[in-house]
């Protein structure tokens, strides 16, 4: 079977809407538009059982008590912004101490340092060459006047897949609470709040093959009960939690991509990990110097960032412009920094900037992973002749005993 | 990043990509940028007793846009005199190449590298003249100095 043109193979960044999705929406646009909160009518009363039907899908899978602990969102951006801030403002008075990653999501970094501006401080954990978080470097960080501990489910990156079971331990015993961005792992990776003791949960229906726009925290009712202070005001919707008319479409897209895991998932993710598996040995049967960025095992099933040696990664993206890969190269970026997650790894630079992240996901096929292996083999073939660091690392050159001219 | 259909072109099509000699009396070789930074380049250069590049080859650790201003700036330079070789500015690469302000590094290394070759060049000939000039005649270093 022939290849279609250009291959989607970014699925951290975002996912093509599921038909069936979408079609469990479609209804929700047309002839079901009510608001939810209209509770005088027929309209309002069939968008609201959507609503609820759809929190409560989302607390089943993620193991929540109820669908009360549930509040939508436009996305994870808003729901972290929402946990960090959020507790923040209400446990403020007790203490104004905050632990979290390296590896974090903007979302998660940038609302800690806003926060740090107000007067909190906060720990940021470093992570080892595999990309985790040690649980015991948790432990050690949390002090008296802690109040939350935020580390994501898996990262975005790299894929790692965080002990959150073994961190959830610690916050427990200690009386801290703690959040996850659980947006890249969800589906893909064992998640439950109960099991993990997770207080609050962010997550996004995009990168599940659900719609753009729609997200949720989860907040714990029961043991503790979390408290946090609305970051957006009005009408007072979703317990005065989070104002703003719901998203009736989107929550019921954000449910059913969700049931389509509960069905399918455990397969998929079986099969994607075998399309993993395909490429990596694709490209490293017939490459060198391919190195693997973080840790094989504790990784999401369509993860694969690897470090072409010698060769760019903009340059490598050029070459491959009819497959959506990404990369954290600095020139891809505006501020012309490498990722901030693989230098937090400790990754030497220059292999930062020859990093591609691959992300197979439910849409992809074999064909494409073949295709996709064949055509990245022989462009880092053709960009490496073009390199000089692999003529030299040819000649037996030790690139780091080089006086680079710094600019 | 969209790329200009410049750019594209000598990233498909890179003009003189290679490896002269560097011990050769008469290449002159510029290495300059840094893996650190996500960019290096290597430009050399040939140059004929009349000071003229007869060729010039370049290898690039960089984006598309490194990659092709150091094509571009091989296809300048070749077929010039080196003190004419010298002037080119990295202005004239990111105009011809279209390049978005966040490129104009790329450039920037490009102009360096070439820089860099003819002063590896020039220095070259200064030490194989002062070489010479021990156990030469006047009239041999004369000659030279005046083709050079
Ligand atoms: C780990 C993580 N957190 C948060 C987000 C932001 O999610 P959203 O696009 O729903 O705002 C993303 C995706 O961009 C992500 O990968
Ligand atoms: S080499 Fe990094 S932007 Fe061109």
């Amino acid at each position: 079977m022939a290849v279609q043109l250009p291959i989607f193979m970014d699925n951290h960044s975002t996912t093509r809407v599921d038909p069936r999705v979408l079609e469990a929406m479609l209804p929700y646009f047309t002839d079901d538009f009510g608001n939810a909160a209209s509770r005088t009518h027929a309209f309002g009363w069939k968008a609201e059982a959507a609503i609820e039907a759809s929190r409560e899908t989302i607390a089943r899978f993620i193991g929540a008590e109820s669908g009360r602990e549930i509040v939508f969102t436009s996305g994870a951006t808003e729901a972290d912004n929402l946990a960090i801030k959020g507790i923040a403002e209400y446990y403020g008075a007790k203490g104004k101490h905050l632990v979290t990653s390296a590896i974090e999501h903007k979302a998660v970094l940038d609302s800690c340092k806003r926060l740090e501006k107000d007067g909190f401080s906060v720990t940021y954990l470093p992570v080892g060459k595999d990309g985790l978080v040690e649980p015991a470097a948790v432990e050690q960080a949390i002090r008296r006047d802690t109040i939350l501990v935020s580390v994501m489910l898996a990262n975005n990156e790299v894929g790692t897949v965080q002990s959150l079971e073994e961190i959830g331990k610690i916050t427990r015993a200690k009386g801290v609470l703690f959040h996850t961005d659980a947006v890249q792992g969800i589906g893909k990776t064992p998640f439950d709040v109960r099991k993990m003791n997770v207080d609050l949960a962010s997550l996004t229906a995009h990168k599940i093959y659900g719609p753009k726009g729609i997200g949720a925290l989860y907040v714990r009712r029961s043991r503790p009960r979390v408290r946090l202070v609305a970051q957006m005001d009005g009408g007072g919707h979703e317990r005065g939690n989070r104002s703003g008319t719901l998203n009736v479409p989107g929550a019921v897209g954000f449910a059913k991509a969700l049931e389509l895991y509960e069905r399918e998932g455990a397969a998929e993710n079986e099969r994607i990990l075998g399309l993993r598996q395909r490429l990596y040995d694709k490209l490293t049967g017939r490459l060198e110097k391919v190195e693997l960025n973080g840790d094989w095992e504790r990784r999401l099933p369509g993860n694969l960032n690897v470090s072409f040696s010698f060769v760019e990664g903009e340059a490598m993206m050029m070459a491959i412009k009819d497959v959506a890969v990404s990369s954290g190269s600095a020139c891809t970026s505006a501020s012309l920094e490498p990722s901030y997650v693989l230098r937090a790894m400790g990754l030497d630079e220059d292999l930062a900037h020859s990093s591609i992240r691959f992300g197979i996901g439910r849409f992809n096929t074999e064909e494409e992973v073949d295709y996709v292996a064949e055509l990245v083999a022989a462009e880092v073939e053709r960009l490496r002749a073009m390199s000089p660091l692999y003529e030299m690392y040819q000649e037996g050159i030790d690139l780091k005993s080089i006086q680079w001219s710094a600019h | 990043m969209a790329y200009s259909d410049k750019v594209i072109d000598h990233y498909e099509n890179p003009r003189n990509v290679g490896t002269l000699d560097k011990a050769d009396e008469a290449v002159g070789t510029g290495l300059v940028g840094a893996p650190a930074c996500g960019d290096v380049m290597r430009l050399q250069i040939r140059v004929n007793d009349d000071g003229i590049i007869e060729d010039a080859r370049f290898k690039t650790f960089g984006c598309g846009s490194a990659i092709a201003s150091s094509s571009l700036a091989t296809e300048w330079i070749k077929g010039r005199h080196i003190d004419e070789a010298a002037t080119l500015k990295n202005s004239q690469i990111a105009e011809e190449l279209n390049l978005p302000p966040v490129k104009i590094h790329c450039s920037v290394l490009a102009e360096d590298a070439v820089k860099s070759a003819i002063e590896d060049y020039r220095k070259k000939q200064a030490v194989r003249r002062a070489l010479a000039g021990e156990g030469a005649s006047r009239a041999d270093l004369a000659g030279e100095e005046a083709s050079v």
